[in-house]
């Protein structure tokens, strides 16, 4: 009897959404009665593992071998199955990010679980066992009643609060059985940036929309982030036009956000935009539209040129420090 | 090579969101249907493959739904899709969805299966990878780069922060996101008089079980209104970045 959690790493670091996913998951387990066992997969050490115990996992697995250091999906789907039946677990929890989506489904076949994904809170009711999610990207909420005895849940980023618990977490290694038909895909290179805060990390981001005109324009927005040590993003037109890079786009068809601030500059706040950021926790628009439809769904307006109100602001920010 | 395209039928992205009968059902009156952003993605990367000479066959649609979605799917075959499939049931969850669309992918050999990442509708991100998993085929997610050369598939995966080369065996499941192609293609005139004469198959559905249900639904809070703040008084900012967002 157990909530599992599967919990991803960075380059053997763990995210602050993992921490949230053990909160959730202790929290969960405690309501139950049952234990909360978090399995890390991939080289971690032992001081990043012991760490899931200050938010209360009860027992930690720790799988280690150097073909899973990339995911690949049907290994670490039958890692999961195997450790789940071995502990027995009830429930299965994922982040909804990249690693969570290509899982949770595949385990949830296996393991012949519904899947709520999503998932915004604790459940509303243990039985029917019921759970919110976010339907029509952002624009409404459901309720979802799993009827399977195995539940998967993927758990919304920033949508609960870290809690931190008396560490008393055993940490185990677990020998999964792989064979050659886990590993039908290969990771043939990979280029990544380093170093760099990612758009999904960030409490701070600075978005640029159409509104900012000229690829040449986007210096005080970079600065605005470099000021608050935020990262940037900007709405699809712009990525389209390859005034910013991809993987900056946001909104429903980009990445899905939830900072605690997020200024959209010189974004209208189309409805896809929209779906994409509107679980951010604050939002500051400045457009020089005051009928933009941005300020109905902002906390916090300016009608201007963000090409003279940001410089304003970057100065003021330095002097109020 | 054979490709077969899963297809969402899914309101219009700016479509207002309602419900009926005590909140319990999604009001379809009025809506405007579309295939689902990310499939329409798929799609227009599938014909893109398919006209620069790479040796595919036929790119097959399947949809899981009632009679009522017959519109989309055509659209799908106006644009350029081969041949068409509706499996005759009401989409209960992504489960039953994929069990059924596995079902169909048993009886023919399609050497990739695609998917878009989430189905903008229940937002659930999971019918490519139940499919994969029902059929015990590779799958790969976040699939932003898919290209054929000869019998080699070539794929490109977007990670946190980068992106990675991937070889798999065939066949495959493919879940795509953005950057997989060009921009979605508006059917020609002539496209659409073709897609009278393409075959939309009829299915009957297999046994098979919805694991979830979507039992009620809400709106989110009214958000309270924007404070407007002037051009000429950024202090005032300054101080909200402080006070209330607590980042200075
Ligand atoms: C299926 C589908 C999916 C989509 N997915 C996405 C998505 O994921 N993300 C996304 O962003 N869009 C998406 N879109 C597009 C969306 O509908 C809008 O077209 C887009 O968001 C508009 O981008 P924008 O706000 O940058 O540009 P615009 O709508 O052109 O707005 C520019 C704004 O800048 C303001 N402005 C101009 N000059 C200045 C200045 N100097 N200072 C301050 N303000 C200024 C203007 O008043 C205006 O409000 C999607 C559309 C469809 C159909």
């Amino acid at each position: 009897m157990s909530v599992l959690i599967y919990i991803e790493n960075r380059d053997g670091k763990f995210k602050k959404l993992s921490y949230e996913l053990v909160s959730y998951a202790s929290q969960l387990a405690k309501q139950l009665n049952i234990t909360a066992v978090a399995l890390s997969i991939g080289n971690v050490d032992e001081a990043e593992l012991k760490s899931l115990g200050n938010y209360g996992a009860d027992k930690i697995l720790d799988v280690q071998d150097d073909r899973l250091n990339v995911l690949v999906n049907k290994a670490y789907t039958s890692i999961i199955a195997q450790v789940a039946e071995k502990e027995g677990a009830d429930i299965v929890i994922f982040a909804h990010n990249f690693s969570g989506k290509a899982l949770a489904p595949r385990v949830a076949v296996r393991l012949k679980a519904g899947v709520a994904s999503g998932v915004t809170a604790l459940p509303g009711s243990l039985d029917p066992f019921t759970v919110q999610k976010g339907v029509f990207t952002g624009k409404a909420i459901a309720n979802v009643v799993i009827k399977s005895p195995v539940k998967v849940l993927t758990l919304f980023q920033n949508s609960v609060e870290i809690i931190e618990t008396e560490n008393k977490a055993s940490i185990e290694a677990f020998q999964p059985v792989l064979n050659d038909d886990d590993f039908k895909t290969k990771v043939l290179d990979v280029t990544k940036v380093t170093g760099k805060l990612l758009l999904t990390d960030a409490e701070i981001v600075v978005s640029g929309g159409r509104g900012m005109k000229d690829p040449g324009n986007w210096g005080p927005l970079e600065e605005l982030a470099a000021v608050l040590g935020g990262a940037m993003a900007c709405s699809r037109p712009v990525s389209d036009e390859g005034w910013r890079p991809h993987d900056e786009h946001v909104g429903q068809t980009g990445k899905i956000i939830a900072p605690n601030v997020y200024f959209a500059l010189g974004i209208s706040g189309a409805i896809q935009h929209l779906g994409g950021v509107s679980s951010s926790k604050h939002i500051i628009a400045i457009n020089t539209d005051k009928d933009a439809p941005i300020f109905e769904s902002a906390d916090y307006g300016v009608v201007g040129d963000v090409q003279k109100v940001l410089p304003a602001l970057i100065q003021a920010i330095k002097e109020a420090r | 090579m054979k490709i077969l395209l899963c297809l969402s039928n899914v309101p219009d992205t700016t479509t207002k969101i309602r419900f009926t009968e005590d909140n319990t059902q999604f009001d379809t009156t009025g809506i405007q249907w579309i295939i689902n952003p990310w499939d329409e993605f798929a799609l227009t990367r599938a014909l893109e493959l398919k006209e620069k000479g790479t040796n595919i066959e036929k790119i097959t649609v399947i949809n899981v739904g009632g009679k009522a979605t017959e519109p989309t799917i055509r659209k799908a075959l106006a644009i350029g899709a081969d041949d068409a499939v509706r499996v005759d049931a009401e989409p209960a969850d992504a489960y039953f969805v994929a069990a059924q669309i596995a079902d169909f992918a048993k009886t023919e050999d399609y050497d990739i299966i695609l998917c878009g990442i989430d189905s903008s509708d229940y937002n659930g991100s999971l019918v490519g990878g139940m499919l994969a998993e029902f059929l015990d085929y590779p799958s790969v997610s976040s699939v932003s780069g898919l290209d054929i050369e000869g019998s080699e598939v070539k794929i490109k995966r977007e990670i946190d922060g980068g992106q990675e080369h991937i070889h798999t065996e065939l066949p495959f499941v493919a879940i795509v996101q953005k950057g997989i192609s060009l921009e979605p293609r508006i059917p020609s005139m002539r496209g659409i008089m073709m897609a009278r004469k393409k075959p939309l198959n009829v299915k009957t559905p297999v046994e098979a079980e919805a694991l979830t249900e979507f039992v009620s639904y809400e709106l989110p809070p009214a958000k309270s209104a924007c404070k407007m703040i002037d051009a000429e008084n950024l202090q005032e900012l300054v101080g909200v970045l402080q006070n209330e967002v607590k980042i200075l």
